[in-house]
């Protein structure tokens, strides 16, 4: 055991600083990830990695990724969240990609993992449905063989940034008399352009369209959009979640927010005396860097067995859950900091001819509505109560 | 000791829940909030009409005799309807600074506080001044027999409804000294008073507020010259206990909604509500709202009590209330999942109010502080 990073592991890190304090687009500097982007700048980035070849940190070598090891995994989300870089989204990247390159055909690998590298295809997950959402196996949406076509009918929901999206990998019931609901269910690939799509925006609680519906009525997909075997599809969606899991811990993101928060605290002040000198306030950022630190080290160890050939297995539902509860308390301790300028509403307020945005301090912007829009951490990708039944589950044996 | 509501009050609650529930439903909140103006002045209206708004004043004010019981009743009521029309601006605390005022600021403002007429903001809060009362930048300096005012007051609720403003300011000493604070009732359309509107993360509207050479005459003053930050103290503590009981509502129907949604959403072939890990949380909850309801009580009783009882009650309500109404608002959505995100749900809409009532007024750190150096004064000598 070694927590130093060899001479090859700094030059790796200089390498990849330089790299992005070159490339990353300037007019993004200080954005960060937030509901509200365009297209173009959700992918600006990564078409840049793109074309460097850096875009698929975690992927093999042979498709496409950069064959980094985990300790320069773990140095690149360091040095991209010191720029709070918008980073490739994971629907594509993390999701659908390692799906198609585990269980996909050599024509599948072919055709979809290159716009995905490239940043050129976005993608959606259909996955989550009104009737399915912690109970996902008991999806409703069907897809009915017709000669070479699937016809696929049914309705999707919470799917993320779908207004953006080319293509979706979508969950279905291929045999509606298998014995048990994970049966009979596939993994279909659909053009977002067929026609019978029909993508809805939800409007969620902070204001702001970041989920949809998708409808799906009559849709004709080809009989090769189907990715592994007819009604083996749960095996793909455990598989993909289980990454989905292990890349929700967010660490390196959590820790630039600490410093944030640390920069934020260090400005407001309590009686005159910055907020962080107050005991109370120093150590709730001091407990939650605690936990930060326990999560950071537990993502490296399982980062580590990755590496040693073994796949992300129940253990990272630890992640997702820790990450998450790290994630919103963080969103927490920012609402706390900024006291009165909590409350107004900035993306609601009109232009008062200057450029300002917003009123209160330019940190306090968006503060609340972050917190609120951080509530749904501990809902997706299984939610936290379902993640604790995997673990009690899967490895205690209960 | 009697924990009984009087006739009057239990009328008041009674009709008041039923037109909250006949003219102030989910859907019609959202459309007025989502309007130009952000609230109804008929509903305002129609609040004065039932005698809400004279209810917690004395009847040689003219009002009906209630005092701070009957705006808890009221508060309580708002809570469950997510009323965003400014009570506690404007009754609570505008009142509240009026009903103390001289003989003739009541013959001037307290028959329009209790029509409707006039409507109340508190400008007391501060860009620097996080949620120290006295620490203050705004500054009102004597000239001939009257005063200047400028500064900047931040976050000013239901300021752009209003039609005045209770100001705090400070007339002499150092910033944050507790002595040289004064009081002052402003026009809004007073010159020099501008505003910049805006709406709150919760449905509601504020201002910040800025006051640029704006004359007062001596008859502005509420209370005494320079020593007026203990009357500032009391009102906002009669605006905690408000703020408890508005949350007190909030509470019991985010509790009631997650309950009624955990019964009928169904996932793995049952009822969500039939998971244990479920149940409990949800009977957390509702204890959460019960000891906040046995909090806002005790502290609205004592807020008549001496100084530092009144203080150490509404601190150690507004303390609960803050970690209650935060427990209750993020379970609340995690029950109801990805819908309790959604903007179409009333739950988040609750969620929001209870994040922004710990927000105001000082939140729990800040109470917990102030308990406990208040605690710090009572503490007996230690035996030899």
């Amino acid at each position: 055991m070694n927590l130093e990073f060899s001479p090859e592991e700094i030059a790796f890190r200089d390498e990849v600083r330089a790299f992005i304090s070159e490339n990353y687009p300037k007019e993004l500097a200080g954005v960060g990830t937030r509901e509200d982007l365009t297209r173009e700048q959700f992918l600006a980035w990564h078409k840049i990695l793109g074309k460097k070849g850096w875009s698929a940190a975690a992927w093999p070598k042979k498709y496409g990724g950069t064959g980094w090891t985990s300790t320069q995994r773990y140095i690149w989300s360091e040095e991209n969240a010191r720029v709070d870089a918008i980073m490739p989204l994971p629907f594509g990247m993390a999701m659908v990609a390692p799906v198609i390159y585990t269980f996909g055909t050599e024509e599948q690998k072919e055709k979809y993992l290159p716009g995905i590298l490239s940043g050129d295809v976005w993608w959606c997950q259909g996955y989550s449905e009104p009737g399915a959402g912690s109970d996902l196996a008991s999806v409703k949406t069907t897809a009915v063989r017709d000669g070479d076509e699937w016809v696929i009918n049914g309705q999707k929901t919470w799917t993320t940034l779908a207004q953006f999206a080319d293509w979706g990998f979508f969950l279905c019931r291929t045999d509606p008399t298998a014995a048990k609901p994970q049966e009979g269910i596939s993994f279909i690939l659909v053009d977002m352009k067929t026609p019978g799509v029909e993508v809805r925006p939800i409007k969620l609680l902070d204001g702001g369209h970041e989920v949809n519906e998708v409808w799906l009525t009559d849709v004709r997909v080809p009989v090769e959009n189907l990715v592994g075997k007819e009604n083996e599809g749960w095996t793909c969606a455990k598989f993909l979640l289980a990454h989905e899991r292990s890349g929700i811990a967010g660490v390196a993101r959590s820790k630039r927010g600490v410093e944030k928060l640390r920069a934020i605290a260090s400005t407001e002040l309590v009686d005159g005396e910055p907020l962080i000198q107050t005991n109370d306030f120093a150590r709730k950022i001091s407990q939650l860097e605690i936990d930060l630190t326990a999560l950071e080290f537990t993502e490296l160890r399982t980062l580590a067995s990755e590496s040693a050939g073994k796949g992300p297995g129940p253990e990272s539902s630890i992640l997702k859950i820790k990450g998450t509860e790290i994630q919103q308390r963080l969103t927490e301790l920012t609402l706390e900091a900024v006291g009165n300028y909590a409350e107004p509403y900035t993306a609601g307020m009109e232009s008062d001819g200057s450029n300002e945005l917003g009123v209160g301090p330019d940190h306090s912007h968006f503060v609340a509505e972050t917190y609120f829009n951080m509530r749904k951490t501990s809902i997706y990708g299984g939610s936290n109560e379902i993640q604790r039944g995997i673990i009690s589950k899967m490895i205690l044996g209960l | 000791m009697d924990f009984n509501f009087t006739e009057e009050q239990t009328m008041i609650r009674d009709s008041l829940s039923r037109l909250i529930r006949e003219q102030y439903d989910f859907d019609t909140r959202r459309k007025v909030v989502a309007s130009k103006d952000g609230w109804r002045p008929e509903m305002w209206a129609q609040f004065a009409e039932l005698g809400l708004l004279m209810a917690p004043f004395s009847e040689e004010d003219g009002g009906l005799g209630g005092g701070p019981i009957d705006a808890m009743v009221v508060m309580e009521e708002f809570g469950k309807g997510l009323v965003v029309e400014p009570y506690l601006p404007s009754v609570v605390c505008g009142g509240g600074f009026l009903k103390r005022g001289s003989d003739a600021q009541k013959a001037e403002y307290l028959g329009g506080i209790m029509s409707g007429e006039a409507i109340f903001a508190f400008a007391y809060a501060e860009p620097r001044g996080r949620y120290n009362l006295a620490d203050l930048e705004t500054t009102a300096k004597k000239d001939g027999s009257g005063f200047v005012l400028n500064g900047h007051k931040a976050v000013v609720i239901g300021a752009p409804w209003a039609t005045h403003f209770v100001v705090t300011a400070r007339t002499s000493g150092d910033r944050r000294d507790a002595k040289g604070v004064t009081v002052f009732v402003v026009a809004k359309d007073a010159k020099g008073v501008s505003t910049r509107d805006y709406p709150t993360v919760d449905g509601r509207r504020a201002s910040e507020v800025y006051f640029e050479n704006v004359a007062v005459s001596a008859d502005a003053v509420i209370g005494e010259v320079d020593n007026g930050l203990p009357l500032i103290e009391l009102v906002a503590d009669e605006a905690i206990a408000a703020l408890c009981a508005e949350a007190c509502g909030a509470m019991k129907v985010a509790h009631a909604m997650t309950v009624e949604y955990s019964r009928n959403r169904k996932q793995f072939g049952t009822a969500i509500g039939k998971f244990q890990v479920l149940q409990h949380r949800m009977v957390d909850m509702f204890m959460e709202h019960e000891q906040s309801v046995s909090m806002t009580y005790m502290a609205t009783l004592k807020l008549d009590e001496d100084e530092v009882i009144r203080k150490k009650a509404t601190s150690a309500a507004k303390v609960r209330i803050g970690q209650g109404g935060r427990y209750v608002g993020q379970q609340a959505i995690q029950i109801h999942g990805g819908m309790g995100m959604t903007d179409e749900m009333a739950v988040g809409h609750y969620f929001k109010r209870l994040t922004m009532i710990d927000a105001e007024f000082g939140n729990v750190d800040h109470h917990l502080k102030r308990y406990t150096e208040l605690s710090a004064v009572d503490v007996p000598m230690a035996a030899e």
